[in-house]
């Protein structure tokens, strides 16, 4: 299949070279750039935003917030002063790894959704906070921007229209809770990354104070395509697997055969994208349960594998999907085990700002230590049940304990008989 | 109780002085370029202090000072956020840093084994430094490459599809 069609079934992978990507003059010459044009030369910014909102795009970073709509947030107008688009490429989602492909495969879709988006909400600067430890993308990305630079497309004046905006790449320095959209803009202004108070949101009061877009990788890699081949064509790639629009990046870790990422229309059953795509289980292994899109999912077992993975289907069966990245748990893993992996992550990267996660998640772990030696109490599992509803939705100052709780709470419920295996036969001392 | 002349006791001026800090040319030219990027200084304070790192290994307690008075923000606001960040080393570090992913996806595929295979060949856990300087050995969250699990970065390199035999090989090369 040439590159053209390939553009308009996979528009988020057909480019990717990760062994060289593709530099200016090959972006432009299978149409990259050409979106910008477009928005510049015919389209007023709120008919670029009105676009995006008519694909019907979901937000990709986890939460599925649709794109257009916190676009239409950020206040309009020529009085309205700075404002800021910020990518967010804190890609740090225990099991998710598809933001990572698209710049360091494809970074100037990523750049020419930045200037598009740009565009649309009339921001002066944009950032992409990357991961510090992304030291691949971060190059690339940093060429990609020089480059349209060179070209006129971004900085003073981009294309002879008298609209400049720039970009700049911010790398971090760790912490996870950085991908929490406030704390990232905390983080960008060079403090410690913890959340802000909702409300106000970003688009109202964001960096600097000043509205401010927070959208995801994938999220603005859509949004070139979007405007090239129009917003019916984008509602019309999930192929009415689902009402939302548009391929999402799945994909596959664990003991599968053939794991990694794969273009898929969204709604995509979660057995297709395990069975058809990842090749299954490993021999030798069964599937056990598995996380639908990070660890701050619910787990779902394997009866759930026909579900169409979209957010409202996902969300109906008790889980999230999230990133959409399949972790697989095998039969030969131990639930205790597992979720204590999980928990001493989220323990560890709480950023300690309130009491119920701070001390809330290494008391989780503390306890499934014991379980997982054998040494657990009686009352540990109705605490671990305790536990996660004081650090559930609404408890906490953000959403990091109530994600913790997520493959707890669902582990507690699928596999309880394991939790209750690590309960010392005779009591341990206090 | 007196502590005055109790064996253990070092006189703050009996202590070796440190060497005063100061930038290199290249450290305060890329702190500047950082500086450009952003309306407000304090934005350039992770920036600052990973380029320090980047030229001495580690950011020693008197860069913090020198690094607050450049980007205009006080000591105390700097070491606030120097402290917050995982990847901003505070003690000295080995020649090679290796950061060990211990999230879920390379835990369920052989993180323990690859940990122990780790710790045997460098005899050391985690968090420490080998005593010959070359190797600081620690823990990392998702490196973002599940799909090649157990995974690890070496300095800038990712490694990944690790196995406990292959340790001892993939280290000879970091000198």
């Amino acid at each position: 299949m040439s590159l053209e069609k390939d553009l308009l079934v996979k528009p988020l992978t057909a480019r990717i070279n990760v062994a060289q990507p593709q530099e200016l003059k090959a972006y432009e010459a299978s149409g990259g750039y050409a979106a910008l044009r477009t928005a510049i030369k015919d389209l007023k910014p709120q008919e670029v935003q009105t676009k995006v909102k008519d694909a019907n795009l979901r937000g990709r970073g986890g939460a599925g917030f649709p794109t257009g709509v916190k676009w239409s947030l950020i206040p309009m107008g020529p009085d309205s002063g700075a404002k800021y688009v910020v990518c967010n490429a804190d890609e740090m989602e225990p099991g998710t790894f598809k933001d990572r492909l698209l710049m360091e495969g494809a970074p100037h879709q990523l750049v020419e959704g930045m200037i598009v988006t740009a565009y649309a909400v009339g921001a002066c600067t944009g950032y992409i906070f990357l991961r510090g430890e992304y030291v691949v993308a971060a190059e690339r990305l940093n060429k990609a921007l020089a480059e349209a630079r060179a070209a006129g497309l971004l900085g003073k004046n981009i294309l002879g229209s008298g609209w400049d905006f720039d970009c700049f790449v911010h790398t971090g320095a760790g912490r996870y809770i950085c991908g929490e959209e406030t704390a990232l803009i905390n983080s960008l202004e060079g403090r410690r990354a913890n959340p802000r108070a909702k409300p106000p949101f970003p688009q109202i009061s964001g960096l600097w104070g000043r509205p401010t877009v927070v959208n995801n990788v994938e999220s603005l890699c859509n949004i070139a395509p979007i405007l090239v081949n129009g917003s019916e064509w984008f509602r019309n790639l999930s192929q009415g697997k689902s009402k939302d629009g548009g391929t999402k990046l799945y994909g596959v870790s664990g003991r599968a055969k053939r794991t990694g990422v794969y273009e898929l229309p969204i709604g995509t059953s979660a057995r297709e994208i395990l069975e058809d795509h990842g090749g299954g289980m490993k021999d030798g292994y069964k599937l056990k349960c598995w996380l639908p899109g990070g660890a701050s999912t619910d787990f779902l077992m394997p009866e759930h594998l026909d579900l169409a993975m979209d957010f409202d289907t996902i969300g109906r069966a008790g889980s999230r999907m999230g990133t959409g990245l399949l972790t697989v748990v095998d039969d030969k893993q131990n639930m205790v085990s597992v979720v204590r992996n999980l928990e001493e992550f989220f323990a560890r990267e709480s950023c300690g700002w309130c009491t119920p996660c701070r001390d809330g998640l290494p008391w989780s772990v503390k306890i499934l230590m014991a379980l997982e030696r054998g040494q657990g109490r009686a009352e540990d599992i109705a605490q671990l049940e305790r536990l996660t509803r004081y650090l559930g939705p609404g408890r906490t100052f953000c959403a990091h304990a109530p994600g913790a709780m997520e493959p707890l709470q669902s582990a507690l419920k699928f596999f309880r008989s394991e939790f209750e295996a690590g309960v010392a036969k005779t009591p341990v001392a206090a | 109780m007196s502590t005055a002349n109790t064996p253990n006791t070092v006189k703050l001026a009996d202590l070796p002085k440190a060497q005063p800090f100061a930038f290199s040319d290249a450290e305060r030219h890329e702190i500047e370029h950082e500086l450009g990027h952003y309306p407000d200084g304090r934005a350039a304070s992770i920036g600052a202090l990973k380029i320090v790192q980047q030229h001495r290994g580690w950011v020693p307690d008197d860069a913090i000072a020198p690094i607050a008075d450049m980007i205009g923000i006080s000591a105390a606001e700097l070491e606030g956020v120097a402290t917050f960040y995982s990847l901003i080393f505070r003690r000295a570090v080995g020649r090679n840093v290796i950061k060990v992913c211990d999230s879920i996806s390379c835990f369920l595929t052989g993180y323990d084994e690859v940990k122990a295979s780790l710790e045997k060949n460098l005899g050391i856990g985690m968090g420490q430094t080998t005593s010959d300087n070359r190797y600081t050995l620690l823990p990392i969250c998702c490196l973002g490459a599940c799909d090649k699990g157990p995974t690890m970065m070496i300095n800038d390199d990712l490694h990944g599809d690790l196995t406990p035999q292959g340790i001892a090989k993939l280290l000879e090369a970091y000198k």
